[in-house]
């Protein structure tokens, strides 16, 4: 039992299912992310914690309460929105209070909090504008003083940091985060953007379709993938995906690729649990940043393989180099460092970090793990 | 190139503007005409009209047709002027009015914001209210009224005019209310106020210009109608139909400058609602049709 579990909840609207059996815990204190792309219903979930959709079946509780059909203000709950939802006819203050006055707080004890908030996210000097008189990151810093005025159990945040532009994102991310260090409360938060789920988060719940594709740590997801989507639905540039042959020689396991030349090359897996799919067909994923150029492969990894191919195209972007080459026809994105040598149509010897490899059944897509 | 030439979209010599302006201000003038016959001869003697020219300013001002169209002009078979029927039609309009925008707030509010099933259905029939002739509902509504007890009574006006109202005032409150965020009254909800707390605290602060709208389009309808004060209004008839009695009575003397008095006395309290909160008027049309 968590602090928060989702336990085989569905969501219908009419015949059509929208979410499948969901099955989710969070311990106390846990910033829980629920990402994925559009439509998979990380967002109907949420409003369901928050009691702003109803459950078609199955249970959420909260703090070991069952809170179906409890309404939303007695759920111990705040919620920021992606918009914001700052009342625009009151100020600051106001906003920030509203929720305290409707249970019935006595006004000096409204003003105490009020002041506590302002002083954490430093919007004291804001309290007497209106939200239209603010900027993008202030309404955003007021929408979570009005949640935090709630002292709740739960924080709930739906895409909060989507309206805002690239600079301010990262730095708001930041102070999320330092603020849940703080505040040590639980937190679920939605968001499309991957980065800002491995980032914040303690725990992540990627959603495709309806379902729940893996529940797990931000390590547990970016170097264990439950499946392709997860995979690729994870991490920047995506993770590449090779069809590939499994080839034992010496009671170890072999993948067999080819190269831009269209010659067979055999990598080293590390993993010995691939025994069975001798001669068999799999799907190897590859992180870019897993094929380097020989300097800047992991000095720690003991299983790095050396393969020399054709470069198609180089994109430097600065901090990084990454480079476009074929494997197994299929255009494999690598990461390199800055100031590696390297040019398009010439030959270079890739190093691939075979400990990272991941392999994947491809009939159903999930990765091969025992 | 010369810096003082600029080559703006509009490109207009002085001398089309000055044309442009010509146009409009002729336009302006002739739209304004009948206000100035008006006008000018309510503040004549009788004799200056029957005489002579009605387009002349007066020679001896006189405000005693006002006075007279107000409290002593001959209306059927009563000498009591317009003021009566004044009195009704205020008595009619400002309940008819208030009642009518209530409702059609809280309609658009739930239709909006509180969805159920079929509430599309419901909006679209509603609507249908809108597009109904008023002859059509006479002889069904003066049976209705009749069993109410309510017929050539005041109420009896205001009802009719509350259930014909509100398929204006829901329309305009669903739409204005269609573009206000969802996600703030779920943000109200969570924060713990209730049905009638929301719309009163969140929607209502905001709603000024759709309820200029809404206040202007019924009290001009109901000031102005003359059907249904008419057919429903028995003793206590609205300022419309007096005036037409005062205008169309067929004995004695035409007083045109009483005549003239009266309809602009019963034009007067229309044209002060326009004016006080006509530039509300288009900026509560346009809300909602432009995000901004």
């Amino acid at each position: 039992m968590g602090f928060l579990d989702i336990t085989n909840v569905t969501k219908s609207y009419g015949a059509v299912e929208v979410l499948h059996k969901v099955d989710i815990s969070a311990q106390e204190g846990e910033f829980l992310v629920l990402v994925g792309p559009s439509g998979c219903g990380k967002s109907t979930l949420l409003n369901m914690i928050a009691g702003l959709e109803e459950i078609t079946s199955g249970d959420i509780s909260i703090n070991g309460r069952v809170v179906n059909g409890v309404h939303p203000s007695k759920r111990n709950i705040a919620m920021v929105f992606q918009s914001y939802a700052l009342y625009p006819n009151m100020t600051v203050g106001q906003n920030m209070t509203f929720g305290l006055e409707m249970h019935g707080v006595p006004k000096p004890e409204r003003d105490r909090a009020l002041a506590e908030v302002a002083k954490l996210l430093q919007i004291d000097p804001l309290l007497d504008r209106k939200p239209g008189q603010l900027s993008g990151g202030q309404r955003q810093r007021v929408a979570m003083g009005r949640a935090l005025v709630r002292d709740p159990d739960v924080f709930l945040f739906d895409e909060p940091l989507s309206n805002l532009d690239a600079k301010l994102r990262v730095d708001m991310r930041t102070e999320i985060k330092k603020l849940h260090a703080k505040l040590k409360t639980t937190i679920v938060y939605v968001t499309h953007d991957q980065i800002e789920a491995l980032t914040l988060s303690t725990r992540i719940a990627v959603m495709n379709g309806g379902y729940v594709q893996q529940l797990g740590t931000p390590k547990e997801i970016y170097d264990t993938p439950a499946n392709i989507f997860v995979a690729t639905f994870m991490g920047s540039p995506a993770m590449n995906i090779l069809p590939a042959k499994v080839v034992m020689r010496d009671g170890v396991p072999y993948a067999e690729i080819f190269n831009a030349a269209h010659e067979a090359c055999y990598l080293k897996f590390s993993q010995d649990n691939l025994a069975a799919w001798d001669g068999r067909d799999i799907l190897l994923g590859l992180r870019p940043e897993a094929i380097t150029d020989p300097d800047g492969a992991d000095r720690k990894s003991t299983n790095i393989a050396s393969l020399s191919n054709l470069v198609d195209v180089t994109e430097p972007a600065g901090s990084d180099t990454f480079v476009t080459t074929t494997f197994c026809a299929k255009g494999i994105v690598a990461r390199l460092r800055a100031d590696t040598d390297i040019r398009a149509g010439n030959s270079f010897d890739f190093a691939i970090n075979m400990e990272k490899a991941v392999a994947f059944d491809p009939e159903t897509e999930q990765r091969i793990s025992a | 190139m010369s810096a003082d030439v600029q080559d703006s979209a509009i490109r207009t010599g002085r001398i089309t503007r000055a044309l442009i302006y010509l146009v409009l201000l002729l336009f302006a003038l002739f739209y304004l005409l009948p206000l100035f016959v008006m006008l000018t001869n309510s503040v004549k003697p009788l004799e200056e009209i029957t005489g002579g020219n009605m387009m002349a300013l007066p020679q001896n001002w006189t405000i005693e047709p006002w006075l007279k169209a107000w409290s002593t002009a001959q209306i059927g078979v009563e000498p009591t002027g317009l003021r009566p029927y004044f009195i009704n039609s205020l008595l009619m309009v400002v309940p008819a009015v208030a009642i009518t925008t209530v409702l059609g707030a809280l309609n658009g509010y739930i239709l909006t914001k509180w969805r159920f099933r079929g509430d599309t259905i419901l909006f679209g029939l509603m609507l249908f209210s809108c597009f109904i002739p008023f002859q059509i509902v006479l002889i069904p509504m003066a049976s209705v009224l009749g069993k109410l007890g309510l017929s050539g009574s005041i109420p009896g006006l205001i009802l009719v005019h509350v259930v014909y109202g509100i398929g204006f005032s829901t329309l305009y409150y669903r739409n204005y209310y269609a573009a206000f965020p969802t996600e703030l009254v779920r943000a109200a909800m969570i924060d713990g106020a209730g049905f009638f707390r929301i719309f009163w605290r969140i929607l209502l602060p905001v709603s000024g210009p759709i309820t200029v709208v809404s206040v202007i389009w019924l009290f001009t309808n109901i000031w102005n109608d003359f059907l249904f004060g008419a057919s429903f209004g028995g003793t206590s008839q609205p300022v419309t139909v007096g005036l037409n009695n005062l205008v169309q009575s067929s004995h004695g003397v035409k007083e045109y400058n009483v005549h003239f008095a009266a309809a602009i006395l019963a034009a007067l309290p229309t044209l002060l609602v326009y004016i006080v909160a006509g530039r509300y008027f288009v900026r509560g049309l346009m809300a909602g049709s432009v995000k901004g």
